[in-house]
């Protein structure tokens, strides 16, 4: 006996068995994402008072970057009408233009990944100064005429660091202030002056990385797993673009049923995403 | 897409071989095999030596409970040449040893032993038959899994000899203990373990969409929803547990992950201090998060564990009987509300977490509307032996004795529930008590009567009958003297974490109240677990032996039985049925007045 459904639909559920499990396997998914966004509200707010936001800094709202997130959103919105669109040109018989669109998704998805890991390497060169008098600035820094990179991810600055290295001075080229809603105050603060901090005067120095802060602690790991999932379904839409394109000739049933749960999953990644963006981009 | 996949890889197979014929080599028929019933025995092979060791993991810390500091005779010296004098000085069991034991013991029963013999074992082999499909929906990906599940037992296992030895912050790894209990290794047993379980949630996701699409879509014709066996009932339900259960746990686990790896603050809270200097994180996490994303898996996790067993009980109860079950319908809607509300009790693991008592209150609540299905379940098949004739075999002996001991199991639970009783019993020695008798004469009992019921279907072979009552009438015996001293051992205070037994507080220096008779009953404890060591060697016996010389199967039907996996030839062969089955009846359809015998097969037409 041959299993059956494998791409007819059974006649009582109205499914055929890859449409049932790609909704199952979203279910799973549902899950997985929103305990990670429920991890993130409770640890806003049951933080402690004056940790987050942080009373120095208004931290860590407002760090993101606004429009690159809007832009990214807009990118993802596009790849996800035009993974319909490709779904919809096979159902129209026209093989050659759902190869177009399945090629702009796939450009979209690595857009996506390009632009978010641009974001990524500025969060890692970005430092958070805490000073004995109370205050703290943000920004990029300069060691030894050097600024520390992405690829430097392991070799971060601490005080310690500095202290071992002999280092006395650094320089901070400091972010514009803001206010306690994370909005940038207006007056008397200029874009990316450029400051010299004795070694002596700072408490600690971290990156902007999960080390620093449980607020990038959640997005990275919110962001790295979404970016995961976009990278992978990517991979699979391509692979439908091009050498899984044969199966187009032999059964164009069962090739448009796997863009039609291929396309799912990618509808499911953009809504990660539409939830993502407000949630740690606004909030 | 799967079937004409599968003929590609036989192909390829036979191109390689340069034969002609159609049977896959070893590796396509035993190790990548996607056939429902090899990965079955796959699971069921590879649980059951988890099961072995992770018995073997508590005959130690018994010995030790009972001599603590006395060196361990024939392993003692073993443990200390593989895993170093840290560990085993002189063949004693430090405490580190002991912590990583109890941790490994937990989770390796759990997630590497009876969840598979249950749903992976048990479920594959099992199921499809039972619906009257050819195989799973979707066999590649049911391969998968019992890879993913195969490699996160290598890396629990594994973990053992990393410096620093295994993960040993229980099995429930606790933040922040879990994240400082060994700082000097960044990479440390908690960092395997974790890894080990991304795998194994892998694995069960797989299963689990798996499952529940197979039994979704793949019906026979006439198998409608109440025609299905309870069995499959139990996995169905079973299945959604472990897809919706698992993702938080999941997380739970990456975030743990970057706080041992990264360094972040997930789980750690401001102002930790670590033997005396402050712990150089930013802090701000929460070490309540961790336990509650814990027990919304582990809780759920408890039904995992249950749900099938009861399925296969009832089955092999229904055959054993004559009789059909009781109360079909409300077993299943039983099922069902286990299913919902498992979801919503979790935090009463948590009582003494000072998460405040108006949600101790909710979650009390809601564990007590929880044992109503249960009970009802229970009662069910009680009430189902009323009037039966009943056949006293292997299977039906392990079934039987499993409806008293999950009974005992699920009433010790009670006063676990209800906060005000809780706060005294919370980690101690009854805990331990109830949910082992839960989970070791409930769960493995229906294992047992699983493995002697099913064993003509999967090897055309019976088990011998003497042997297997031998093991049933030491199991039964042994289990009971080994847990049923821990409630007393609990009501009297003693707490589940102590490494020498309770010694440091039951000891002679013990202060007022203290009742050394808890001390004397951890070595009654102790020659048990061996006598239950003593029981099963007849089972091992009786398993390996029947394969090759046990009494022939005369029947494709050989307990008479009336569902649909006794309509196969036996062994099944790849597509299990020779014709399309079909369903005319429900699933129990024993000693209807009027037919010619005593059961009715689902498949029979007339």
């Amino acid at each position: 006996m041959e299993i059956p459904y494998t791409y007819k639909p059974r006649p009582d559920t109205g499914l055929y068995n890859a449409k049932v499990g790609i909704w199952l396997f979203l279910a799973s998914e549902i899950m997985l994402f929103g305990a990670l966004f429920s991890a993130y509200i409770l640890l806003r707010v049951s933080a402690p008072a004056g940790f987050w936001p942080d009373l120095a800094l208004a931290w860590p709202r407002g760090l993101l970057n606004i429009p690159i997130g809007t832009f990214n959103t807009a990118v993802l919105i596009t790849s996800s009408v035009t993974v319909v669109l490709a779904w919809a040109a096979l159902k129209m018989n026209n093989f050659a233009r759902f190869r177009v669109y399945m090629v702009i998704t796939v450009v979209c998805a690595f857009a996506f990944l390009g632009i978010k890991s641009f974001e990524y390497n500025d969060k890692f060169s970005h430092y958070v100064v805490r000073l004995k008098d109370g205050k703290a600035v943000t920004g990029h820094i300069e060691v030894d005429g050097k600024h520390p990179r992405f690829w430097n991810f392991n070799d971060q600055w601490d005080v310690a660091k500095l202290a071992d290295k002999k280092i006395t001075q650094i320089k901070v080229e400091v972010d514009p202030e803001r206010d306690i809603h994370g909005h940038v105050k207006s007056h008397g603060s200029h874009a990316h002056e450029v400051r010299e901090i004795a070694v002596a005067d700072i408490v600690s120095l971290g990156s902007y990385t999960p080390a620093t802060h449980p607020f990038f602690a959640v997005y990275f790991l919110i962001t790295a797993l979404h970016g995961l999932h976009v990278l992978g379904g990517a991979l699979v839409l391509a692979y439908f673009a091009f050498p899984g394109a044969k199966m187009w000739k032999s059964n164009p049933e069962q090739f448009i049923n796997r863009i039609e749960v291929g396309g799912l999953f990618w509808h499911f990644v953009d809504l990660v995403w539409i939830f993502l963006f407000p949630v740690v981009y606004l909030l | 897409m799967q079937s004409s996949a599968s003929h590609a890889h036989t192909s390829a197979t036979e191109s390689s071989h340069g034969h002609a014929h159609h049977e896959p080599g070893f590796f396509g028929k035993y190790i990548f095999s996607t056939d429902h019933k090899v990965i079955g025995i796959q699971y069921g092979v590879s649980s059951l030596l988890f099961l072995l060791f992770g018995f073997f993991l508590m005959l130690v810390m018994r010995f030790q409970l009972a001599n603590p500091g006395k060196p361990i005779p024939i392993v003692g010296a073993l443990l200390e040449k593989v895993l170093g004098e840290d560990m085993a000085k002189g063949g004693i069991m430090g405490g580190d040893l002991y912590n990583s034991f109890g941790a490994m013991h937990g989770t390796i029963m759990v997630f590497l032993a009876i969840v598979p013999v249950l749903f992976g074992a048990f479920g594959n082999y099992v199921t499809p038959l039972q619906i009257g499909a050819p195989d799973m929906a979707f066999p590649r990906l049911n391969m998968a899994s019992f890879h993913c599940y195969f490699l996160g037992g290598v890396v629990m296992f594994a973990s053992f000899f990393t410096p620093g030895g295994a993960a040993r912050s229980g099995w429930t790894s606790y933040s922040p203990l879990a994240s400082i209990t060994d700082l000097a290794n960044r990479f440390d047993g908690q960092t395997y373990w974790l890894i080990g379980m991304v795998l194994l949630i892998t694995s069960s996701l797989l299963g689990s969409v798996n499952f529940i699409a197979t039994i979704i879509q793949l019906r026979c014709r006439g198998m409608s929803w109440m025609r299905m066996p309870f069995f499959v009932w139990a996995q169905f339900v079973t299945g959604f547990l472990l897809l919706l259960a698992f993702p938080p746990l999941e997380a739970a686990g990456l975030m743990q992950l970057m706080d041992n790896l990264f360094g972040s603050s997930f789980f750690l809270p401001q102002g930790l201090v670590v033997s005396g200097t402050p712990l150089p994180v930013s802090g701000g996490g929460s070490p309540l998060l961790w336990q509650h994303l814990f027990w919304f898996l582990g809780h759920p996790e408890v039904y995992v564990l249950i749900l099938p067993a009861i399925g296969i009980v009832a089955e092999v109860v229904s055959n054993n009987i004559r009789k059909p079950l009781w109360g079909y319908k409300s077993m299943v809607y039983a099922a069902m509300s286990i299913g919902f509300l498992s979801f919503i009790v979790w935090a009463h693991h948590m009582y003494l977490t000072g998460m405040g008592t108006k949600v101790a209150t909710f979650f009390q609540t809601t564990t007590m509307m929880i044992s109503i299905p249960s009970v009802i379940i229970l009662t069910a098949l009680f009430i189902s032996l009323w009037g039966g004739s009943i056949r006293f075999n292997s299977a039906s002996l392990f079934a039987l004795s499993f409806l008293p001991m999950f009974g005992i199991g699920g009433l010790t639970g009670l006063p676990l529930g209800f906060n005000a009783s809780d706060i005294f019993l919370h980690d101690s020695y009854y805990v331990i008590g109830h949910f082992h008798y839960v989970v070791a004469p409930g769960t493995m009992f229906a294992v047992f009567a699983g493995i002697y019921y099913w064993f003509p279907k999967i090897t055309g072979r019976h088990m011998n009958e003497l042997l297997g009552k031998l093991h049933w009438a030491g199991s039964l015996f042994f289990m009971n003297c080994v847990f049923a001293p821990m409630f007393i051992q609990g009501f009297k205070g003693m707490s589940r974490r102590m490494s020498d037994g309770g010694t440091t507080y039951f000891g002679p220096d013990a202060g007022i109240g203290a009742d050394p008779g808890v001390l004397s009953l951890n070595k009654m404890i102790f020659w048990c677990a061996i006598g239950l060591g003593i029981a099963q060697i007849p089972f091992i016996i009786n398993f390996f032996s029947s394969i090759f010389a046990g009494k022939r199967a005369t029947s494709d039907n050989p307990w008479q039985a009336t569902t649909l996996e006794w309509a196969t030839p036996t062994p099944p062969p790849h597509g299990n049925f020779l014709q399309e089955p079909v369903a005319y009846r429900g699933p129990y359809e024993y000693s209807v007045p009027g037919a010619k015998t005593d059961f009715t097969p689902q498949g029979d037409k007339n």
